[in-house]
């Protein structure tokens, strides 16, 4: 049977389930599949912060969602035209972001009384009538994987099991993804059980031959690959960019790397991917505590390594006090803030824009500190380098902030050439650096970047103390005379403003040069933002954009860009963190739009947004 | 494995080749405790017994947290870091565990040690760095004023308890055993020699040592530990550990009880072979458990000496080996093959 093949330009795809149903690793695999045909990717896991939630029920619902497409795209799209349901309750936590007209694939076995009663439903919406506006495939998956795996010496309980690999398969066929690597990688990941490897291989090809017979699908569709640039790609998630931005930064310091962490969502990954990575001379060391996380790693780089420390942001609340002290002490340190959303525990697993403000003046005193902002899953990489090199240069903590959408969300990755990445080489002091050609002076700073000296134990002659006590300009000894401490408080200010005179200025996107709004982002909104302006302008709106990446300093021309616009809007996942910074600094009205839902933007959404504030004028 | 001084604690350090003299270690800052101190007396000891190391005065390492004791290193002329309340053993922790070529010291405090840093003390202690941690007991809060402390009597008339302490006071010794401390003594300030030759069986242990040192705050607690000044009572309730030697004061033996335990009773009329024999070295910690617990509630026997002294593989060696033989198996790696190590294509 031929079936006819539709073309599109590009689908977005949501699988959801219950979280024991294997739903990430399922999108994880499409994602490989894509990536491999050679579309542009975007992805955003959701899942709870329970491992398992009580099953069939709506707490307990993972999904993932995937956009490809055969050009670039920026965001993992806003609503699915396809959701895979495994169960009643994924059917109705997803349904509502469902456009009419998109294809609903449910699982029909486990629509049973029960697990429709679990969620609300007095009669299954598959068959009362209630989803006419979209596509239904009623499927029994479990069921035909089940049958699918007669033969097989397995419990009937892991033949269940496959049932996201027959699914899988069902939409690899749907979609013409090839299959190979994913045959492959169920042998890798089930070596030591090859019954289950062959049963899950088994329902993946079922799937795909279901799709191939069965009357339910008519018709397949093709994406054809992206033209992005040349060049070596791979997917890549936030974290796993960070992770490999941190090896990069120890690498290119000749520096080893010293990571003090406490598991945390949605950091921990950062720490299982680092540990993994000992030939590169990096230590991973799993405190007791956030706080001994960060002073293990401030100890380290007193002793001469690229100190690190991953958290989100409880993690930073209880650091602050060391951080403080690395100021204080003008020691290099990465603090590594992947944002979940607050207060206090929050939602863990959901993404959020708001420690701004905690990073900016979370500490007591006159702390500053640079904060560095990575913009997609694969910007993580340099944004990690970028931070690297302020805190090494500089001697000082730097604040970069990821957050929990850029981490477990992933995009196809141009590899960089290591020949082109920055030199981190640092110049640790080795002798006196006094007139007096004898004596080490710890404070006495380069005049151009106002850093201080590092000079690391086991150095000979230049034996020091250094401390959270108020120290002397020059020789670092124990002061209180006020006039020192108006000096150093100044000083330690004026190191951390002269770091923008080493950033790159603002850039602004407006290829006409007649925009009289901007739009301006920092952060994990790029992508929403970006894919907004490109509606906007599409149906003839003006409208200008920039990001910042650098968040303190800020880039020099920041108030020059802002002021060219007659109209600031600034899109932000808290309630106007950026906005306060920036009015208070230039004066300027920014208009703020806010939503902290723990969920990124819609494209959709802030083009509307736009579109207002571009009819406002 | 040792470096020539019969130390494997030091067997990684670098040793010094010249002589060195009590002036090398002392830098040029002006000391700053009050008069009467019992910080001055520990001070002394350590500079004058750091020469007999022979280590590289560049390779040793000094962290402190906050309080009086803390301000210690800086009147080493060594490296120090002056860090934050209760954190050194964590930031110490961090370079040991990454520079295994320093004799890495964290001066603290009965507060800063027990009180917020308590967490930190006891992971160190069970991971087992290579550690001196010298914790000054004064049994009192000096530099906020004199308010109780974690080792203070219940009871304590302070200024934050003017109806007396409520709280049980921490056994430092019970707790460093029961955190898998793997050395583990107490001294005194007044009695150098003393003090000396237990820093001395500190720095041989390589991994955590912990040296309990009874520090007299003559401001705010004065006389705490007159009992074991006294000429008149030190002899009889000071019990000396030494390995290999039974347990005793001039008056008092130690000896196992009936029910199980260790008792004090009159040494005179005990036969020799009643007295319990000190085994430092056993592994089963339980004995010295018993021992640190003789001076509870009151004063009337105190153990002084090295209650444990068991060695077992140091934290920053295990690591250290880990990323040698993570590179043993696989070399060391490289940038370029764990950027394209996935599942890559080419575009163009």
């Amino acid at each position: 049977m031929t079936k006819q093949v539709q073309q599109l330009d590009r689908v977005i795809i949501r699988f959801a389930g219950d979280s024991g149903d294997g739903m990430q690793l399922t999108g994880d695999r499409f994602t490989a599949e894509t990536a491999e045909f050679g579309n542009d990717i975007s992805t955003l896991p959701n899942f709870p912060a329970e491992i398992r939630a009580p099953a069939g029920t709506l707490p307990g619902v993972s999904s993932f969602q995937l956009h490809f497409a055969d050009h670039d795209i920026l965001t993992p799209g806003d609503a699915p035209n396809v959701l895979v349901a495994m169960n009643p309750a994924a059917l109705k936590a997803n349904l509502g972001d469902l456009p009419p007209g998109a294809d609903v694939i449910v699982n029909t076995d486990e629509f049973t009384k029960r697990n429709l009663q679990k969620v609300g439903y007095a009669a299954s919406p598959v068959e009362d009538g209630s989803m006419e506006a979209w596509r239904v495939h009623a499927v029994p998956l479990t069921s035909l994987t089940v049958k699918s795996l007669e033969g097989f010496d397995i419990s009937k309980k892991d033949a269940e099991r496959a049932k996201n690999m027959f699914a899988l398969g069902l939409l690899s066929w749907l979609y013409h993804r090839p299959t190979e690597a994913t045959v492959k990688f169920l042998r890798a990941k089930f070596a030591k059980k090859p019954d289950i490897a062959n049963a899950n291989i088994a329902a993946f090809q079922a799937g795909w031959n279901f799709g191939e017979t069965t009357e339910s699908f008519s018709v397949s569709y093709e994406v054809k690959p992206a033209r992005l640039t040349p060049g070596l790609y791979r997917n890549i998630s936030g974290n796993q960019a960070l992770a490999y931005g941190l090896i990069a930064a120890s690498v290119q310091s000749k520096l080893p790397l010293f990571l003090g962490s406490y598991p945390i969502t949605p950091a921990s990954d950062i720490l299982h991917e680092l540990s993994k990575h000992k030939r590169f001379g990096i230590r991973t060391f799993q405190a007791e505590d956030e706080i001994a996380g960060v002073g293990a790693a401030l100890g380290a780089a007193f002793g001469g390594a690229l100190g690190v420390t991953t958290t989100s942001g409880p993690g930073v609340a209880l650091k602050a006090e060391t951080v403080g002290l690395a100021v204080a002490t003008e020691l290099p340190l990465l603090v590594i803030d992947v944002q979940r959303a607050g207060p206090s525990t929050g939602m863990p697993t959901k993404t959020e824009q708001t420690d701004l403000l905690m990073a900016m003046f979370g500490r007591n005193g006159e702390s500053p500190l640079p904060i560095v902002a990575p913009a997609t899953p694969s910007d993580c990489f340099d944004a990690t380098l970028e931070a690297a090199r302020l805190a090494l240069k500089y001697r000082t903590p730097v604040m970069l902030l990821s957050d929990g959408y850029l981490a477990n969300g992933s995009e196809p990755w141009r590899l960089p050439e290591v020949l082109e990445l920055p030199d981190l080489t640092v110049d640790f002091t080795v002798e006196p650096n006094a007139d007096d050609g004898e004596t080490y002076l710890p404070f006495k700073r380069d005049p151009q970047t106002l850093a201080r000296p590092w000079a690391v134990p086991g150095t000979p002659g230049l034996e020091h103390r250094i401390g959270g006590i108020e120290k002397a300009e020059g020789t670092g000894n124990i002061s209180y005379d006020p006039n020192n401490h108006d000096h150093m408080v100044r000083v330690r200010q004026a190191k951390i403003d002269g770091i923008a005179n080493d950033i790159p200025a603002l850039e602004v996107d407006d290829p006409e040069g007649d925009a009289r709004v901007l739009v301006l982002g920092w952060g994990s909104t790029y992508g929403p933002i970006a894919a907004a302006v490109r509606r906007v302008r599409k149906s003839g709106g003006k409208i200008a954009q920039a990001h910042l990446r650098h968040l303190n300093p800020l880039p020099v021309n920041t108030g020059d860009v802002l002021r060219a616009y007659d109209r600031v809007l600034l899109p932000e996942i808290n309630l106007g963190q950026l906005a306060l910074l920036l009015r208070a600094r230039f004066l300027v009205d920014v208009i703020s739009y806010n939503r902290v839902r723990g969920l990124p933007f819609k494209a959709e959404e802030l083009a509307g947004v736009i579109q207002d504030v571009i009819d406002s004028e | 494995m040792t470096n020539g001084n019969g130390r494997t604690g030091l067997a990684l350090i670098p040793r010094a080749t010249a002589k060195q003299t009590l002036k090398d270690f002392k830098s040029d800052q002006e000391v700053r405790w009050c008069p009467g101190c019992g910080d001055y007396a520990i001070l002394a000891a350590v500079q004058s017994f750091l020469p007999e190391l022979g280590l590289k005065r560049e390779n040793i390492v000094f962290v402190s947290g906050i309080g009086c004791s803390s301000r210690f290193p800086y009147y080493l002329n060594t490296y120090g870091f002056h860090s934050i309340h209760g954190r050194a053993p964590a930031i110490a922790t961090g370079l040991a565990a990454s520079r295994p070529d320093l004799s890495v010291w964290v001066i603290t405090g009965d507060g800063d040690a027990l009180s917020i840093g308590g967490n930190h003390l006891i992971h160190a202690l069970r991971r087992n760095v290579n550690l001196n941690i010298l914790l000054f007991n004064n049994r009192i809060y000096g530099l906020t004023k004199g308010q109780y402390s974690p080792t203070s009597e219940v009871g304590k008339i302070t200024k934050s308890t003017p109806m007396g302490s409520l709280d049980k006071p921490f056994n430092p010794i019970s707790l460093a055993l029961g955190a898998e401390a793997g050395f583990v003594a107490r001294t005194i300030d007044s009695d150098r020699k003393h003090l000396q030759s237990v820093l001395r069986e500190a720095t041989a242990h390589r991994g955590t040592s912990l040296v309990e040192i009874y520090q007299n705050c003559n401001i705010f607690n004065d006389g705490a530990f007159d009992a074991l000044k006294d000429p008149e009572l030190r002899d009889d309730i000071t019990l000396r550990l030494e390995h290999g030697q039974p347990i005793v004061s001039a008056s008092k033996a130690v000896r196992r009880a009936a029910s199980g335990g260790i008792e004090v009773v009159d040494r005179a009329g005990l036969a020799e072979e009643e007295i319990l024999v000190h085994d430092a070295r056993n592994p089963d910690p339980s004995v010295a458990f018993a021992l640190s617990r003789l001076d509870e509630p009151a004063f009337d026997h105190v153990p002084i000496g090295v209650f444990r002294a068991v060695e077992r593989p140091a934290y920053d060696t295990l690591m250290a080996r880990q990323l040698d033989e993570a590179i043993a198996e696989r070399g060391p790696g490289q940038l370029s093959d764990l950027l394209t190590g996935g599942d890559t294509w080419r575009v163009g």
